[in-house]
């Protein structure tokens, strides 16, 4: 899982943003898990924008939106992350170059379409990927890669980045690149640890947007109801569809977040002395194995191997709901000051 | 989820790649565990893929025909759709929903259809091509 390169490490993580920013912070001196990256940052989330469209279809998203994470970590870390845009790809290169010949690790905004090491089947124009460069083959121009989604580090043709870099559409990249501006210290783990998971639980209850948290669930599974599954199977299947992809290739697997989100709890626990974390996390894994039910019942429908019964999913999605409404609350009440 | 349940059925859809999720192992403890993929996963993989690819099926039909333009088979190939083609070719939709008819593609300048060839990743000669 580890391999070694010119004093860079690659780790395969569960989720690209958290993988490349643990990445980061290891790789400047702070040891920390993807999950500790995660929740720290308060990436976990749930949100409904139907009003951004993939292929026609509404944007869900387990999470936060993309670079929650590049610039959560500032805080607790004491530190500044350099984010750069830039107007072409020859100038996006040019500074990549610069960073990379200046011995920096830098972090990539990128279309997962472009990218060639990826399995054909899992290209489609997703923007909001992120990885890893951390060297330039002199010779061939191409790229040494982490993405931290892949089990070993790669190369990556130099033409291929700069389209991934500056592919267009929904959540363009613009070519950004992130690295720290100074070196990142130790957090304070007992104020930055509730801190952090105050934020998450105000999100997920108390958004004043009903898209947003457990609203926004409760907002989808209504949206699902009304799927016209006997007028049209087919648009309906595409639906729910892409609903398990948002959570299975891009939200990292039948309820991955959740499942980190347990993981930074158990491992927080102890750092901010605060036990009542580590109770909770098993609660989690459980709300985690629902989303994962969710994914089975709804692959079974598409397949045709269970009727096509939208109603059924959206009660789903419901007990999920109240499941988490329930779960952070208590979360809120772990972490009172 | 527990260690042992971590699905490795196997995903025909990642190539041999191992993806990484937290699960619960036997010390009771969260941590990374790599899968093989699971089934759930593989079928909307499959239905998105398959999507495609039907379109671009039936785009190819037409062009065959005469009715349609390469244009359109190509950007369905590519996974596309004409909005996100008029984002990735910097066109208004309405123009490039005009120039996915045969007819219009024909008369296109040299300028335009590299564009296009640029936006799908393609030469401009293969755009020309059904293949």
């Amino acid at each position: 899982m580890d391999t070694a390169t010119g004093g860079f490490i690659h780790r395969q993580a569960s989720h690209c943003e958290s993988g490349v920013m643990s990445a980061i912070l290891r790789h400047h001196g702070q040891p920390i898990s993807e999950p500790m990256a995660f929740g720290l940052s308060s990436a976990l989330a749930f949100a409904y924008l139907p009003f951004i469209r993939l292929s026609g279809l509404p944007l869900v998203s387990y999470r936060m939106l993309p670079k929650a994470i590049i610039r959560g970590l500032q805080k607790p870390f004491g530190f500044a992350m350099r984010t750069e845009t830039f107007a072409s790809p020859e100038k996006g290169a040019a500074r990549l170059n610069d960073l990379l010949d200046a011995g920096q690790v830098v972090g990539l905004q990128v279309s997962v379409f472009w990218l060639p090491f990826i399995p054909p089947d899992f290209r489609f124009h997703f923007n909001a990927h992120n990885l890893l460069a951390y060297g330039r083959d002199a010779l061939t121009g191409d790229y040494l890669v982490s993405d931290p989604v892949l089990e070993t580090a790669v190369r990556c043709p130099a033409a291929d980045l700069a389209r991934a870099r500056f592919a267009r559409g929904a959540l363009a990249p613009k070519g950004l690149l992130y690295y720290p501006a100074n070196p990142p210290r130790e957090p304070e783990w007992k104020t930055a640890i509730p801190a952090a998971v105050r934020k998450t639980a105000r999100i997920m209850l108390h958004t004043p947007f009903p898209l947003i948290g457990v609203k926004g669930m409760r907002w989808l599974a209504r949206a699902i109801g009304r799927l016209p599954a006997a007028a049209d199977a087919q648009a309906a299947k595409r639906y729910i569809g892409h609903l398990v992809r948002m959570q299975e290739e891009i939200g990292t697997g039948g309820g991955g977040f959740r499942f980190m989100y347990a993981a930074f709890l158990e491992e927080a626990a102890p750092l901010a002395q605060r036990p009542a974390l580590a109770a909770l996390a098993a609660e989690l894994v459980d709300i985690g194995d629902g989303w994962r039910e969710f994914a089975l019942a709804a692959a079974r429908m598409i397949r045709d191997r269970d009727p096509l019964d939208p109603a059924r999913l959206a009660q789903r999605l419901h007990a999920q709901a109240a499941r988490e409404q329930t779960f952070f609350a208590a979360l809120a009440d772990a972490v009172r000051k | 989820m527990n260690v042992g349940e971590v699905p490795q059925e196997g995903n025909a859809t990642h190539k041999g790649q191992r993806r990484g999720v937290y699960a619960r192992d036997v010390d009771g403890r969260l941590r990374l565990v790599l899968s093989k993929g699971w089934e759930a996963e593989e079928i909307v993989t499959r239905q998105a893929v398959e999507a495609f690819e039907a379109l671009a099926a039936a785009a190819l039909e037409r062009a065959r025909l005469g009715k349609s333009s390469p244009l359109e088979y190509h950007m369905y190939r590519a996974r596309m759709d004409p909005v996100l083609l008029a984002q990735a070719s910097g066109l208004w939709r309405w123009r490039v929903r005009r120039h996915l008819k045969s007819t219009v593609f024909a008369g296109l300048p040299p300028a335009l259809r590299q564009r296009y060839a640029d936006a799908i990743g393609i030469t401009p000669a293969r755009l020309e091509t059904l293949d």
